[in-house]
């Protein structure tokens, strides 16, 4: 619907999961000397993969809101959709009671972690106390994940350019 | 709530527990040669311990000391018959300091520190790169 969110949606969601890849390889650096700490990260690019795919598929669509056509009927319809879509789906939502009305929050694409998707990281050589901590390795793809988090802002930030260019002439 | 700050909250545990551990480091080297104390026994080597907790997302986690230990290894015996500490064998009981190893401690610590402070640098990059997003 919203060309111009969706435009930047895949930016979004990319820098989204790069500020918690970033938070958990954070966790992992401060834990390089806790005692039985096992260093912990998720698969990226698969993630990605799935939040935005969840996102094109129509029953992906995230407390989508409901759209109810008509005026007074709307208004008598309004406390069963907020009933029926819970107090949590009428946060992430705007309710719209018009056909104009536009719905947020349709286009945000689900980047919660779960724990099956945060693995442990395997290490060819643990140390004695039990920690798995490689801290040249997470140093590494610290680095790596913070220049690829400013590509894609430099990307969005050409993106909006070009919006605006087309907007102004 | 995910988000770019919670980077500096687990950095920060992280850089007050090292100085923790700098603390005892620095208390074990200056005590290496203490033979009392005020409970009238040699000083002992104090370690501390480190405990991950959660901090931030559920899959983050900063850093705790959980509690300072006291090494409770085979104090130094060291020949001093002078000494008014002295056993009947001439021996003085000393701190069961291992200065080699509070050394190393000492460098990992410094270390450690040093990688806390960077990430906090490379978040805060990142924060503010992100303000500037959409700014011509």
């Amino acid at each position: 619907m919203n060309k111009l969110d969706a435009n930047f949606n895949f930016h979004q969601t990319a820098l989204n999961l790069r500020a918690q890849r970033q938070e958990l390889l954070a966790g992992n650096l401060a834990n390089a000397d806790t005692p039985n700490y096992k260093a912990r990260d998720f698969d990226f690019s698969a993630k990605l993969k799935d939040a935005v795919g969840k996102l094109a598929s129509p029953s992906g669509l995230l407390g989508a809101a409901a759209t109810v056509a008509g005026g007074a009927a709307s208004l008598a319809a309004l406390p069963a959709t907020l009933a029926a879509g819970g107090p949590v789906a009428a946060a992430k939502s705007l309710l719209t009671t018009a056909a104009a009305h536009m719905g947020l929050g349709k286009d945000q694409a689900d980047t919660t972690l779960t724990d099956s998707e945060v693995k442990y990281r395997a290490t060819p050589q643990g140390s004695v106390d039990g920690n798995t901590v490689d801290a040249d390795v997470e140093r590494n793809q610290f680095a790596d994940n913070a220049l690829r988090y400013e590509a894609s802002l430099t990307i969005l930030r050409n993106d909006i350019k070009d919006m605006m260019s087309a907007l102004q002439g | 709530m995910p988000s770019l700050f919670n980077v500096f909250d687990i950095s920060g545990s992280a850089m007050s527990a090292q100085s923790l551990r700098m603390n005892t480091v620095a208390s074990n080297l200056a005590n290496a040669d203490s033979a009392t104390s005020a409970n009238g026994q040699p000083y002992k080597s104090k370690q501390v311990v480190f405990n991950a907790t959660s901090l931030g997302s559920p899959f983050s986690s900063g850093v705790a000391v959980q509690k300072v230990v006291e090494d409770n290894s085979a104090p130094r015996m060291v020949h001093n018959p002078e000494s008014p500490l002295a056993n009947e064998n001439g021996f003085v009981t000393m701190p069961n300091v291992n200065l080699t190893q509070e050394m190393v401690n000492m460098i990992s610590t410094s270390r450690a520190y040093q990688t806390n402070v960077e990430t906090m640098n490379a978040a805060k990059a990142m924060l503010q790169k992100t303000l500037t997003l959409g700014q011509n």
